[in-house]
């Protein structure tokens, strides 16, 4: 899931105040911000408290299901028309993805309202760890299934580092070398230790990354309808 | 032709000073350093950006070294944080072209210890890969195997830490650059006499020439930024016994790093001093310790 952090309130009064917006609507999600307890129901009703202590009038909130979700943040952006209309402005308590999908379905001007923080593993309720930056050529098959361009602080290959003082990393004092928990693992495992790990090719991280998974399905339809057509 | 090669390739011990080129462009105080050191050094370290804090580049630096080092050569340093593999290349192309012939490759520390915390660290690739890439140069190609018009004949080197634990890890990375490319080492400060002899023992077959890392503990202070801030480095007791109590914490350092020197004298293909900052005592601790 996407880990998101609360943003510092005076950036978000900072961008109220230039607008000279008085009136607010406030958008939150129902999925990671809601897991992250930083944009679920309870965070808009402090969000909401908070603004207005601060002479702001809240004209409504809502939880979208999935902020990111393109259908699904126009429906209920629809549904709260009124509310929205009479805003001056919305403030999304979801990651960057929710804040555009809203920015996309509103003609007010929309702020992020939380920091977008990493895609994170939930390690227990509240804890979350990064594990995964989505680098578009894993490594994982190599390192035992540990990912060393995310959990070493340096995101080495190989490693160790020179700084790795007995078993701990250097940067993250601590915690252990990512380097050294992989030839662990991988020896624990009996398997033969990799000679080197070569250069990653960036450029399979596509920026901006998108992905359709339609074509085929699409295809399949028109064929479906071409068959059923006769004629 | 890199005479520190030539020195090692005859098993002559070597001696290695450092120096940091300046936080600017005045480069006299440096250039102090290097008459003082060259009186007594073979080879002098140019750090790139040490401590992930910022410097005159050691593609500058290496090249006033070189001319004004007197057969004193510079050892050229990149480390992979600041720079991609076009960058690191490009640099690497440049040293060769200004006459450099050392390099030494390292990792880098992480910006976040520095003076730009806020820098983004790159390592797009890491000593190892960039050993190899250094490699690939010095057989007139670069890191895609695309043939470069003139090559380079680079005496390349890597960073070691025969102290670190677990050492069997250490060791392998060892072997990993010595495979990609490294034919020297220059060690990180030596407080454990034992442990640097392990690792000359276990990389004797591989033929890669060790240079022992000898640090100034100058005083109690040094002692405590070592142990709270340099990574991978604890000075042990009985060299803050022996600062602490001294009358002269500088003078203990001179005395201890001497014999520090003799002992590693036998062991080792050379000695890498680093002074902090007190170039007259290299040259003191070498006459001392009989080598000049
Ligand atoms: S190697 Fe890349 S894709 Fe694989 S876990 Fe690490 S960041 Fe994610
Ligand atoms: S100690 Fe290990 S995990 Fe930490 S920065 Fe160095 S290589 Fe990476």
């Amino acid at each position: 899931m996407i880990i998101t952090k609360p943003r510092d309130w005076a950036r978000i009064k900072g961008n109220l105040e230039e607008l000279g917006a008085k009136r607010v609507f406030l958008m939150g999600c129902g999925e990671c911000a809601t897991v992250a307890h930083t944009g679920g129901h309870a965070e808009l009703m402090v969000a909401k408290s908070v603004l207005e202590g601060a002479g702001y009038e809240v004209t409504g909130l809502v939880v979208g299901a999935v902020a990111c979700h393109s259908g699904g943040t126009r429906l209920e952006m629809r549904k709260h028309q009124h509310e929205i209309d009479a805003a001056d402005a919305v403030v999304v308590l979801a990651c960057g993805a929710g804040v555009q999908t809203a920015a996309d379905a509103i003609a007010k001007p929309v702020f992020p309202g939380l920091e977008s923080a990493f895609l994170g593993n939930v390690i227990r309720n509240g804890v979350f760890e990064e594990r995964c930056m989505m680098c578009g050529d894993c490594v994982l098959d190599k390192t035992a299934g540990i990912c060393p361009v995310t959990t070493c602080p340096k995101g080495l290959l190989n490693g160790p580092c020179g700084g790795m003082w007995d078993g701990m990393c250097e940067v993250m004092t601590d915690r252990p070398c990512t380097h050294v928990k992989i030839k662990q693992r991988l020896a624990e495992q009996g398997r033969c230790r990799v000679a080197r790990i070569e250069p990653k090719d960036h450029s399979a991280k596509l920026k901006p990354g998108a992905v359709s998974m339609r074509p085929a399905r699409d295809a399949k339809k028109a064929a479906a309808s071409g068959e059923g057509s006769g004629s | 032709m890199s005479r520190l090669r030539d020195m090692l390739d005859a098993g002559e011990f070597v001696i290695t000073g450092e120096i940091a080129p300046p936080h600017g462009t005045d480069y006299s105080a440096m250039l102090t350093s290097v008459r003082t050191l060259s009186e007594v050094c073979h080879a002098i370290n140019v750090t790139d950006n040490q401590g992930a804090t910022l410097h005159l580049s050691s593609l500058a630096a290496s090249r006033v070294v070189l001319d004004n080092g007197n057969g004193c050569e510079p050892i050229f340093q990149q480390t992979c944080r600041d720079r991609n593999r076009l960058a690191l290349q490009s640099d690497l192309l440049a040293a060769w072209t200004l006459g450099l012939e050392n390099v030494l490759v390292v990792t880098g520390d992480d910006p976040r210890g520095g003076d730009h915390p806020q820098a983004k660290g790159v390592f797009d690739l890491d000593s190892t890969l960039l050993i190899d890439a250094t490699r690939n140069m010095n057989e007139g190609k670069d890191m895609n195997g695309a043939p470069l018009s003139g090559a380079t004949d680079f005496f390349i080197g890597g960073a070691l830490f025969p102290e670190a634990e677990p050492w069997e890890i250490a060791l392998e990375r060892a072997h990993q650059k010595i495979n990609a490319g490294a034919t020297f080492f220059q060690t990180q400060a030596i407080t454990d006499t034992e442990k640097f002899a392990r690792a000359a023992e276990a990389l004797k077959p591989t033929g890669a020439k060790l240079i022992a890392g000898v640090l100034l503990f100058k005083s109690p202070r040094v002692i405590n930024f070592i142990n709270e801030k340099l990574a991978g480095l604890m000075v042990p007791d009985w060299i803050t016994d022996r600062i602490t109590s001294a009358a002269s914490p500088l003078e203990e350092s001179i005395k201890i790093a001497t014999e520090q020197v003799r002992e590693l004298s036998q062991i080792a293909d050379g000695v890498h001093i680093m002074p902090l900052g007190s170039d007259d005592a290299v040259v003191r601790i070498i006459n001392d310790a009989g080598l000049a």
